[in-house]
């Protein structure tokens, strides 16, 4: 689905070669500073390597007009961003940007009980935890129907329990619906036990012609 | 002009006094600006001096010329002013935009008022041109600079907001609408709040220079009411251009964030 060939990106980040595949639920694995998010940021086009190509579904990401490109492979951000405006507001945001046809509330409260959300579509987004605001930007981004999931951190304001039953629903969700995801953590917990191929940011840096990742041995 | 009384000299050296009076105070509780006072009375003195040497001549020796140099003067002067009391440090793109924009949106505004509204004849004529040119200008001047600092004071406080919205496929015009329409307001709201307390609160300088030279109430309030207008629409054209040029430099062809 991805291919990245001979990246870099300031002195953050050096790729000789990587392929994220299809259909899998990808983790990049690494301590902070390793750019994993940098990386994510890539993909979607939020940012440009200063060398090398990265291509997506075999045409490379500046060919892609950004918006379109962001539509189909949409990113949840590191830090929960909450929009001024309700909870119902804040979930149909993304299909506001992208202009698709908005949802109806039930689905809405569908989705806000398999994330353990419970709130009232009318409440005041600002006013939600941390947790809760991220949770809402989680939904937000499951519903806009993306190619490509890519989360950052996607569960770091939640505690264990909640972390456990939503990566649950959100993993079944995306294999059923054939969709592709790459995640950031810095959970081995969740890397090992929500991931079909770890990334470890630390070994793509140093080993030149590498395939982690590929899933091919 | 004839009804207008003249003040002499020294009628004009006694009104020195209020700036004495403010000293005093200023020395007896201590607060350090009498340096500001002293430059600032002195600064207002030579200017005012030297502007009515110059309109003197200009008003005895009628040009086209003379008239569209002080326009010219004018909007330099706009602009550099705008540059340089921007707290956010401007780069090349902005400060064309900046200029573009005051340049298009007040001239703009001043032709219609000039050649439809008013229709100064000559359309030089410098008793006009010269003042109803300044207001605009020096309206739309502090128009514009409280966009900039509402536009780039937007961009750097809601850029992770900016950022989220263009992570889900929103165009750099939708991610940054909000704080286009805030600058906008910010920008445009005194010279609302001006025309809601025209009249009761103050009689503005424009009125009260016409009533001073003798001509009927009614006959000013009808110049105010135009530049008023005038000056509203200056104002809003100029900070749309601004805005509308000026969003876009903070993204980068391929929709990412500049900064």
């Amino acid at each position: 689905m991805f291919l990245l060939k001979d990246i870099h990106y300031k002195d953050i980040l050096h790729i000789p070669y990587l392929e994220i595949k299809s259909g899998e639920i990808t983790c990049l694995f690494g301590e902070s500073g390793s750019g994993k998010s940098t990386l994510l940021r890539m993909l979607n086009n939020m940012i440009t390597p200063d060398k090398g190509e990265i291509r997506y579904q075999n045409q490379s990401i500046s060919e892609y007009i950004p918006m379109e490109l962001r539509q189909e492979v949409v990113m949840l951000g590191q830090e929960p961003i909450v929009f001024d405006g309700t909870v119902r507001d804040n979930l149909l945001k993304g299909l506001e940007f992208s202009g698709k046809p908005e949802v109806d509330d039930s689905s809405l409260l569908a989705l806000m009980n398999e994330l353990k959300l419970h709130k009232k579509l009318d409440e005041d987004a600002s006013k939600l935890s941390g947790g809760e605001k991220q949770r809402v930007a989680f939904g937000r981004v499951l519903l806009m129907g993306a190619k490509v999931y890519l989360l950052d951190e996607p569960t770091s304001a939640l505690d264990e329990e909640t972390e456990n039953s939503i990566m649950d629903f959100v993993t079944t969700e995306i294999k059923k619906k054939k969709k592709t995801a790459i995640m950031v953590t810095h959970s081995k917990y969740v890397a090992k036990e929500y991931s079909d191929t770890i990334i470890y940011m630390n070994e793509i840096a140093t080993t030149p012609n590498n395939k982690v990742g590929t899933g091919h041995e | 002009m004839n009804e207008m009384l003249d003040i002499t000299l020294i009628q004009l050296i006694s009104a020195y006094l209020f700036i004495v009076i403010l000293l005093i105070i200023v020395r007896l509780r201590k607060i350090p600006r009498e340096k500001e006072i002293v430059i600032s009375t002195f600064r207002m003195t030579i200017q005012l001096v030297l502007v009515g040497y110059v309109l003197t001549y200009i008003f005895e020796n009628e040009q086209w010329y003379y008239s569209v140099i002080i326009l010219i003067i004018m909007e330099t002067f706009a602009i550099y002013n705008i540059f340089k009391r921007s707290k956010h440090p401007l780069n090349r793109e902005l400060k064309k935009i900046i200029a573009v924009s005051m340049v298009a949106g007040t001239l703009f505004a001043f032709l219609y008022f000039d050649f439809v509204v008013v229709q100064f004849s000559p359309w030089y004529d410098p008793r006009y041109f010269i003042p109803i040119a300044g207001m605009l200008i020096g309206n739309s001047m502090t128009g514009i600079t409280l966009g900039v600092s509402s536009l780039m004071e937007g961009f750097s406080s809601r850029k992770k907001e900016v950022e989220a919205a263009l992570m889900l496929g929103a165009t750099p015009n939708k991610a940054s609408q909000k704080l286009v329409n805030h600058a906008f307001d910010s920008a445009i709201l005194p010279t609302i709040n001006n025309m809601v307390g025209m009249g009761i609160v103050f009689l503005p300088g424009m009125m009260t220079g016409v009533i001073l030279s003798g001509a009927s109430p009614l006959s000013a309030i009808k110049y105010q009411i135009a530049i008023m207008l005038g000056i509203t629409g200056s104002v809003a054209l100029s900070v749309i251009l601004f805005l509308y040029f000026g969003y876009k430099t903070f993204f980068n062809k391929s929709a990412q964030l500049n900064i």
